[in-house]
């Protein structure tokens, strides 16, 4: 049966590269569609009515929302094609869900104070992301990946933040490998994956974009 | 199984545990209630949730599960042949169901707690028509999912009732403070019906808590939202 898969996106954005990598491990085939987010499309309102949002995964003309929700689908509707991004096993399924959640929770938030704050407010955002990111550390511990042996759910949805660490190390002049070498290991790991290395933007552009934002959001 | 083997921390207020002790009763699932004293964490809960200290947190032969929807799912997996299934089979179905779930949390029921922290009239009515126009959204979700059935599981209790459904209680209490029918036969005549409905169900009924009690509680919770509105920026 054809089938059709369309992705609307924005290339900057950590959300909409997660169902990227995704498809890309299905070895789904699709059309991407970039978003001028100033400039929303009409396809985009209509698809995704509430949070008028990227990403969003139109299948068969049907649309799915939310990033992390989106990656699940894609795993559930191609579960034929290649190994579960989600562990058999109930309980490590939850923890999985669980450490998903807390990264959608606080990973962009604190990404975001870093390069839209200064002074206290911005030193307080680069102990909260570390914070983030050795607790992270810790729950990878000395696996290859989150998954185990296998990429998957966690590693999917935190890898592509990368591309945004230059950003957030320029701007707020410090080194996250200093203290999260194991964590950076894993994402360089990530990045030999080609799923990965296809998708993520490179990071000098992202930073150029975020200078743009910067001033955009009147940032000093 | 033994009841000890799955114990459930949390407490008779909270919509989320709620969300936890109804999806333990759909699938029969026998287990010890650890309640929660009200204004302090236990030592079990802290060491359970280090993360977010939250409850619930459900404990299967002394392992940790956190976050009430990824409960829900954990319970629907674990005991997948008991009852009815939680989730819907279909892939696209889950991910609607899911979808909305998050809606209600990160949408919805911040605009609840708005009404809740009001500090003054207006401040209140403008969380209060927040509130309407999410359930504006999910009335019209509810036409579209049931499909002309008494749950947005269809026949039977699912995740996105169970995610909507926790909140049922304090839907009501809030009703009462303001002398407002956020459910009503003219905007939310699906929902109005879905909420008797789902009240009734014999894996609510008994855990559903009773309105009054929670509006007494309320008082509380409302001194609390007002404190931490009130209280200088970090």
């Amino acid at each position: 049966m054809a089938e059709e898969v369309v992705v609307l996106g924005f290339w900057a954005s950590m959300f909409a590269m997660r169902v990227k990598v995704a498809l890309a491990e299905k070895g789904v085939e699709y059309e991407y569609r970039e978003e001028d987010l100033p400039n929303k499309t009409s396809l985009l309102l209509e698809m995704n009515p509430v949070h008028k949002k990227i990403p969003v995964l139109i299948h068969n003309g049907k649309p799915v929302c939310e990033s992390a929700n989106i990656v699940q689908y894609i795993d559930e509707a191609w579960k034929d094609r290649g190994p579960s991004f989600l562990p058999c096993d109930p309980y490590q399924k939850a923890q999985a869900r669980f450490w998903v959640d807390y990264i959608d929770k606080k990973l962009y938030e604190a990404g975001k104070n870093i390069w839209t704050t200064k002074g206290e407010e911005q030193e307080a955002a680069k102990k909260e992301i570390l914070e983030i990111l050795k607790l992270l550390e810790g729950e990878l511990g000395d696996k290859t990946y989150f998954g185990g042996e296998s990429f998957g759910f966690v590693d999917i949805n935190l890898v592509t933040f990368y591309c945004w660490f230059l950003t957030y190390e320029t701007i707020g002049n410090f080194r996250i490998e200093a203290e999260c070498p194991k964590l950076i290991a894993w994402f360089k790991r990530c990045m030999l994956k080609e799923s990965v290395s296809q998708t993520l933007p490179d990071p000098k552009k992202v930073y150029e974009f975020c200078l743009f934002l910067q001033k955009y959001f009147g940032v000093e | 199984m033994a009841k000890s083997d799955v114990k459930l921390i949390g407490a008779w207020p909270s919509p989320f545990v709620l969300r936890a002790q109804i999806a333990l009763n759909l699938k029969s699932v026998e287990y010890e209630f650890l309640e929660e004293a009200l204004g302090s964490k236990s030592e079990l809960l802290l060491k359970s949730n280090p993360v977010h200290k939250k409850m619930p947190v459900l404990l299967h032969h002394d392992k940790p599960i956190c976050e009430s929807l990824i409960i829900v799912e954990y319970i629907q997996e674990v005991w997948a042949s008991s009852g009815p299934s939680i989730l819907p089979s279909d892939p696209y179905e889950r991910a609607i169901a899911r979808f909305w779930a998050a809606y209600v949390d990160e949408k919805w029921f911040p605009a609840m707690k708005g009404i809740l922290g009001a500090q003054d009239d207006e401040a209140r009515k403008a969380a209060v028509a927040q509130v309407a126009e999410g359930l504006a959204l999910l009335e019209e979700a509810f036409q579209k999912i049931s499909k002309g059935k008494s749950f947005f599981g269809g026949d039977h209790i699912g995740y996105l009732d169970i995610a909507f459904g926790g909140f049922l209680g304090w839907l009501r209490v809030i009703e009462g403070m303001g002398g407002i029918k956020l459910l009503n036969e003219t905007e939310t005549p699906g929902l109005l019906k879905w909420a008797d409905d789902f009240a009734a169900h014999p894996a609510v009924k008994d855990v559903l808590p009773d309105t009054e009690k929670l509006a007494e509680f309320s008082k509380v919770v409302i001194a609390k939202l007002r404190a931490a509105a009130a209280a200088p920026a970090k």
